[in-house]
């Protein structure tokens, strides 16, 4: 027999947000410093499985992943039906700051990647003292729409394919063949809609151009790791944040999408890891 | 090299197999030279090449030699190893009904990634 368990624990949190219930599925490893993770639009949790499984990062901090509402193992609020999913910067930040609070978590680590390295962008602006250290991974401050989005949420087109097509190319070339097609499958599995309504934060509402200088490192360190093969968020739109932020460290990873740390773990974790090492 | 397309699309039976319900013609522009690709339930029946007298196709893609050329080499370098990493450098220009390229995009980036240098029938 080879049967074994992961050592990920996954509950679901109740808590109200925007003056709604929500039902939000949580997952979390390790003990030690909080790492809260954040994982890319229209995916989920699941994203950040490697890390929860690695010791050279459970040994010493507590990861934790949640499906945002609509996503992954998450509800959609009680009358989701009747209503178009729409993800604003105002509500992105208010979930973060609501799990990290509800999990009473103190002064995490956070970690996004694409719309999760944009919203780190806009805590670190905005809400530094509640974090240690904040970690965007292809972090933009903006990116212009390059396709129709309305393709990613109409009868006539499968959205779990279109999704998963339209971001496959977004995987470096080299990741493993199961780590891209895991990282694809969570993209073919998102609700209707769901990857349109993240991407109204990550085109429209959460563009953070005119505000990104504005970031004070010495609140908050600031580290930004991005993959050469990422056309979303390019790694010149990475360095433009870098260059407007004094004080943030930045790294371009050989190699690697815009999905590191899910399309190719191990490579990942050996830019990350000194990160940690360097937080401590 | 263009006309390899047939043999190396309906050679992989998978991906054949994911078009079959794809039946459309579409127009494929390398610099100054088009060409009329057809597909009958995702096996590729015909590779015509122009220039033509009133062609008619559902949607176009359109980019320069240089571009394809980088597009189709064995290890493309950032930006020029997908399609939709080509139309976000607004190279590859995609238009006409793009319904139908859009509802089959796995299928028509991995039939066009078969013109790769070594890439697999």
């Amino acid at each position: 027999m080879t049967a074994r368990f992961e050592s990920t624990i996954g509950r679901y949190l109740h808590l109200d947000l925007f003056g709604r219930k929500h039902r939000i599925y949580v997952e979390e490893a390790g003990q030690g410093t909080p790492l809260l993770c954040l994982h890319t639009a229209g995916a989920d949790g699941r994203q950040y499985r490697a890390l929860m499984n690695d010791e050279r990062v459970t040994a010493g901090h507590r990861v934790i992943a949640f499906d945002m509402p609509w996503h992954g193992k998450s509800s959609p609020p009680a009358g989701w039906h009747n209503e178009e999913y729409q993800l604003t910067s105002a509500q992105y930040t208010e979930m973060i700051l609501a799990v990290s609070e509800a999990l009473e978590l103190d002064k995490p680590i956070v970690m996004g990647c694409s719309i999760g390295g944009r919203i780190v962008l806009h805590l670190a602006l905005e809400h530094p003292e509640h974090f240690r250290a904040i970690i965007g991974l292809q972090a933009g401050a903006h990116v212009d729409p390059y396709y129709d989005l309305n393709f990613l949420h109409r009868p006539d087109v499968h959205g779990g394919e279109v999704c998963a097509a339209i971001v496959s190319g977004l995987v470096g070339p080299d990741a493993p063949d199961a780590d891209r097609w895991e990282t694809l499958w969570h993209y073919m599995q998102g609700g209707p809609g769901v990857f349109k309504g993240d991407l109204y934060f990550y085109k429209i509402d959460g563009d953070i151009r005119a505000r990104v200088a504005q970031i004070d490192t010495s609140k908050c360190p600031l580290f930004l790791l991005s993959g050469e093969y990422d056309y979303s968020c390019t790694p010149e739109e990475t360095m433009a944040v870098a260059n407007s932020v004094k004080g943030s460290h930045v790294t371009i990873m050989k190699g690697l999408g815009h999905f590191p740390m899910s399309e190719d773990p191990e490579k990942f974790l050996s830019y990350l890891l000194p990160v940690l090492q360097d937080i401590k | 090299m263009i006309e390899d397309l047939k043999n190396k699309v309906n050679g992989d039976e998978m991906l054949v197999k994911r078009g079959r319900f794809l039946s459309t013609s579409f127009l494929l522009e390398v610099g100054s030279t088009t060409w009329l690709i057809g597909i009958n339930e995702g096996q590729i029946v015909s590779i015509t090449k122009g220039p033509f007298v009133m062609p008619s196709w559902s949607f176009a893609l359109r980019a320069s030699e240089d571009e394809w050329s980088k597009f189709w080499s064995a290890k493309p370098q950032p930006g020029s190893h997908d399609l939709m990493a080509l139309i976000k450098r607004r190279v590859l220009k995609a238009e006409g009904n793009l319904h139908v390229f859009m509802a089959n995009l796995r299928y028509f980036k991995e039939a066009l990634v078969k013109l790769r240098a070594g890439a697999a029938a």
